[in-house]
């Protein structure tokens, strides 16, 4: 490497991933969408000739942020936050409504998602915040600050209605753990999640007689020497019975049925057949579809663009969330675990990057990146081979639309330029 | 730990996504769920129905073109209702309720809007159809009937019902197979084997193209045509001649067991079953149990076949050596079981065989019954060698033609008499009844032909059979060309054919001579009984003729059953020697008898027992 010009210092190896993540995208967009004309890939008037496009806009942009001076981000970070905010702040009075969803702005040739441009700024503004010198994520007030930052743009998203691109700000959590929020928070809610669901399966006897099992497990078999006071462990089981209590009764009377049924259904919890089949015909349908897309491409798949169920367009919204189902009917096992294997290589790619930067704001926003990607492709992934309940959200670099991967390209290509700068950062 | 938190948790996601698609894709998967994937449909291409043909090469049966209009209702653009329904025919309110109908199977899959236009509506709907957007018509192939006759014989085609679906893999709803007769025993190769292509369709089921572009598809395979051995002409007039009668005509070539003719009375005409009133027609067809026109007499009907059945006991009688050409029995005027008096209409005396063949002397042949069983120690042994020699003429069993449906008849032994009676409490006089081919004997038509023509080839007979060549290489099943012989040697039919030569000359058929050819024949004349409101009631004699001709070189066997004609040659005999003299001579010369017959009807007898009045039977004036 010249180590001189705005390509000298990127990460290559990130950015050959990022490629190939694109590339294979794309030729799956180009399967799902391909009719029984084979028209040109630059055909525009096409979802696969219309993605090329946004590939090239996500070129400029790649070039737009590596000719810009890497302090600009830094310095523009509360700028760019308070746009963000103005521009979701503006979509209740000139959004443009997209399946149910007022989202967008109608720009004539491209319909722009201020809710992706936003991920990018949160990212940039919490970095700056946490970076900065006087702040202390230890203390209870900057600890608040942190989380206002995050959940602004997450409750004027919420009510678009978009809950899934909302719950994607809480990814930033992340970050915060990083800096040194406290862990145990994260233990504590991961367990509540854990004793919502086993209540919903098992009931709350069987949580309660679990729990005091794990007890008397612990008790029976710690060291002599380790000492575990009795009230406190005593106390927490006592209020997970209670949350387990309170767990049926806000899923019977707060939850509507459409959420019930998800449940339902993500937690095996309809046994009747009958029922059971009316869920997928009806809210199910897209995971039930998706599942038996992936299902059906066996190990090695049906070969590229021989997918039935992908040309028979079975799976909705297959070219935006569900594109994954199609790497797994017309790829096979072969074809979705190489994927997973690229994500998962791309992603701890960019956390050793971000370990290795000298600056906090580079560490910080790095953190925030990949939390935000990692996010989505968790959500998306688990939704679309049934182990997540159904939540909207795009497959990073690999979903059809134009805002998403512009937006994402863009939150990594900051990162990856403050990445080459990052020799400089010590001067 | 910090720095590790978000590592780890790529990691474990990754392990519980790969676990994941290892359950779906390794574990869930099963290569043959092609069959179930709603992405491909198969459609069907079928070939013509093969064409049925006669003995001579006449057309039976073949196919017409039917015209199916069919709408896509999301298709259909603004039209003039009124020009349209007047070009189809039928009222605005059932063109929208049917336009409703289609619109709530499906807007986007082609339904039946009116099915088998007749080829005047297509002419004239088919130019103008191009104005109607979202309406076309199908082409469908329905069966031509090229004869108002042989219903029962031909059968006919019907859409196939669940349990064929259950059975035969090949079968899918809405598919048509042969139902009855020919159609059926030959449904195989007249149907031939349809194409399959696999189509791709997208979740609205439209079509987006052929599955891996047609490589799994298969051609239609054009079903072959058949030749039978059914003679149009003489089948025609044979259903003519049964105009207004009950009954079954079975005619066979002696020297092949070719069936020349099977004539059901009452019977319909085939077309009856094709197109737009089928199933009108069916259920009024179905339901008529008094008539029963879908009931083929002529292979299910099992009366006591009566006299015609006492030249079998003579041939038994002369194989076992019991009897021979001289020996005699004196007839009075009937005979006697024990202290009764049996009755017979020969007009006494002393009868010999040929004399007790064509006076049809029942005193004759109880004594040769007798005979034959008092050959042996036991009678159950009598009976054995008795029975043996029947059911060598194809009786008392299926005969194992290629007809779809048939009937066994009765030929009693042993254990029938033992059941009824108690073990060896029945003798020879108690079941002499069978000696005059009444009792506990019952045949049909088919198998009485088929004894019939045995006796014509003096010993042996060829399965009765209806096929006379398939396709081009003409091959029929060879268990129909192999000879199956009776338990009578060659040198005892001449005196018994003699005895029913004379049954025209001097016997009971003597009215019915045809100038110029030499029949051997027997009449019969059958009492038969019903039950009235739980009472037993004595109907009109069932009319029976079985005979066959020419004597020496014959060319037609045949067996004529009149249901209540009374005696046999009054009906049947005058009918099977019409048929005779048609076959061979090609024309009837008793032009006064051909038109009796064909305008005698018997409704007036078989509105007897419904009448719920008192009745006469056996009248004398006809």
């Amino acid at each position: 490497m010249s180590g001189r010009g705005p390509f000298g210092r990127l990460d290559w190896i990130t950015v050959i991933l990022y490629a190939l993540l694109v590339f294979i995208g794309w030729l799956n967009i180009y399967s799902t969408s391909v009719g029984e004309s084979h028209t040109s890939i630059f055909d525009f008037s096409t979802l696969y000739g219309k993605q090329l496009f946004f590939i090239g806009l996500a070129f400029l942009g790649i070039v737009f942020v590596l000719f810009v001076e890497s302090l600009f981000f830094e310095r523009f970070a509360s700028v760019f936050y308070i746009v963000s905010i103005v521009l979701l702040l503006g979509l209740f009075v000139f959004g443009k409504t997209i399946a149910g969803a007022t989202s967008w702005y109608d720009l004539g040739f491209f319909n722009l998602q201020p809710s992706e441009l936003a991920k990018v700024a949160t990212s940039l503004a919490l970095a700056k915040f946490l970076s900065d010198i006087q702040t202390d994520i230890r203390t209870g007030r900057h600890q608040l600050y942190a989380l206002a930052i995050i959940l602004l743009p997450a409750l004027l998203i919420l009510p678009q209605p978009d809950p899934g691109s909302s719950l994607i700000y809480f990814s930033l959590f992340f970050v915060l753990f990083r800096e040194g929020f406290p862990i145990y928070y994260l233990g504590i809610l991961i367990f509540a999640v854990v004793l919502f669901a086993t209540t919903l399966m098992f009931g709350t006897v069987w949580v309660a007689i679990g729990l005091i099992i794990m007890t008397l497990l612990v008790y029976t078999f710690k060291k002599a020497s380790v000492k575990i006071p009795i009230l406190p462990v005593l106390g927490v089981v006592a209020v997970s019975v209670l949350f387990s209590l309170s767990v049926n009764f806000v899923f019977e009377n707060v939850f509507e049925q459409r959420h019930r049924d998800r449940f339902a259904l993500w937690l095996s919890l309809e046994k009747d057949e009958e029922k059971l089949d009316e869920i997928r015909k009806t809210i199910g349908y897209n995971t039930y579809q998706s599942e038996k897309a992936i299902e059906s491409g066996g190990f090695t798949g049906k070969g590229f663009l021989e997918g039935t169920r992908t040309k028979g367009d079975f799976v909705p919204e297959q070219h935006t969330d569900y594109i994954f189902s199609s790497v797994g009917e017309e790829w096979g096992f072969l074809g979705t675990s190489a994927v997973i294997l690229l994500f998962s290589l791309f992603f701890l790619r960019l956390i050793y990057i971000a370990e290795r930067q000298k600056s906090d704001f580079s560490r910080m926003y790095g953190y925030g990146v990949i939390s935000i990607l990692v996010f989505h492709y968790f959500i998306n992934i688990g939704m679309v081979i049934g182990l997540l309940p159904t939540i909207g959200v795009p497959l990073p670099f690999f979903s059809y639309g134009g805002s998403g991967l512009i937006f994402f390209t863009m939150l990594l290509f900051i990162f990856l330029k403050l990445d080459s700068n990052r020799l400089k950062d010590g001067i | 730990m910090k720095k590790l938190l978000l590592s780890s948790v790529v990691v474990l996601i990754g392990f519980t996504f790969i676990g994941r698609l290892s359950y779906l894709q390794l574990f869930r998967f099963s290569p043959d769920q092609i069959l179930d994937d709603p992405a491909i449909k198969k459609v069907y291409d079928y070939p013509e129905r093969g064409y049925i043909y006669d003995r001579d090469g006449k057309l039976l049966v073949g196919n017409q073109p039917a015209y199916d209009v069919m709408v896509i209702p999301r298709e259909v653009k603004p039209l003039d209702t009124l020009e349209f329904c007047n070009l189809l025919g039928i009222e605005k309110p059932e063109f929208l309720s049917k336009m409703e109908k289609a619109r709530r199977y499906s807007p986007r899959l082609p339904s039946v809007l009116v099915p088998q236009l007749s080829k005047e509506d297509y002419a004239k709907l088919q130019e103008k159809m191009r104005h109607f957007t979202g309406f076309y018509i199908q082409k469908r192939s329905l069966r031509y009937y090229n004869t108002e006759s042989a219903a029962n014989v031909l059968g006919y085609i019907s859409e196939v019902n669940e349990w064929d679906l259950k059975n035969n893999p090949y079968y899918v709803a809405g598919e048509l197979k042969g139902r009855t007769g020919i159609e059926q025993q030959y449904e195989e190769i007249l149907r031939g084997q349809k194409g399959v292509k696999h189509i791709q369709k997208d979740r609205f089921n439209r079509d987006i193209g052929p599955y891996k572009g047609g490589k799994l598809d298969t051609l239609p395979q054009q079903g072959k045509e058949i030749q039978i051995t059914i003679d149009k002409t003489l089948q025609e007039y044979g259903e003519r001649l049964m105009h207004g009668k009950r009954g079954g005509i079975v005619a066979i070539e002696p020297k092949s067991g070719e069936i020349l003719a099977m004539i059901s009375g009452p019977t319909y005409d085939p077309s009856l079953l094709v197109g737009r009133q089928r199933s009108k027609n069916y259920s009024k067809l179905h339901y008529d149990t008094i008539s029963k026109p879908t009931w083929d007499r002529s292979i299910l009907a099992q009366p006591s076949p009566g006299s015609p059945f006492k030249t079998l006991n003579a041939l038994i009688g002369l194989q076992e050596g019991v009897i021979d050409d001289n020996t005699k029995f004196r007839c009075y005027h009937g005979f006697y079981v024990g202290n009764t008096l049996r009755g017979c209409h020969c007009g006494g005396g002393v009868r010999d065989l040929n004399s007790g063949i064509y006076q049809s002397c029942n005193a004759y042949f109880a004594g040769v019954f007798r005979k034959i069983f008092d050959k042996y120690e036991t009678t159950d042994e009598g009976m054995d060698v008795w029975e043996k020699h029947m059911k060598s003429f194809g009786l008392g069993d299926y005969l194992g033609t290629d007809l779809p449906t048939g009937a066994p008849g009765r030929i009693p032994d042993v254990d029938y008499y033992d059941k009824w009676y108690g073990n060896g409490r029945w003798a020879a006089s108690t079941i002499i009844s069978n000696s005059i081919g009444q009792g506990e004997i019952a045949a049909t038509p088919l198998q009485l032909a088929n004894m019939t023509a045995a006796i014509a080839n003096r010993g042996y007979f060829y399965t009765p059979h209806i096929i006379k060549s398939i396709g081009n290489n003409g091959k029929i099943d060879p268990k129909y060309t192999e000879p199956r012989y009776t338990t009578i040697d060659r040198k005892h039919f001449d005196p018994v054919i003699e005895g029913m030569a004379n049954v025209y000359n001097y016997g009971t058929a003597r009215w019915v001579k045809i100038p110029g050819i030499d029949i051997a024949g027997k009449t019969g004349t059958v009492e038969n009984y019903i039950r009235v409101d739980g009472e037993r009631m004595q109907l009109t004699d069932h009319s029976v003729f079985v005979a066959f001709a020419p004597i020496e070189n014959p060319q037609i066997a045949l067996a004529v059953y009149i249901e209540n004609g009374y005696y046999g040659s009054r009906y049947a005999g005058h009918i099977a020697s019409l048929l005779i003299e048609k076959y061979i001579k090609g024309e009837i010369t008793r032009k006064d008898l051909e038109k009796r017959m064909l305008e005698k009807t018997l409704e007036h007898e078989y509105a007897k027992p419904y009448s719920g009045e008192p009745f006469e039977i056996n009248e004398y004036e006809w």
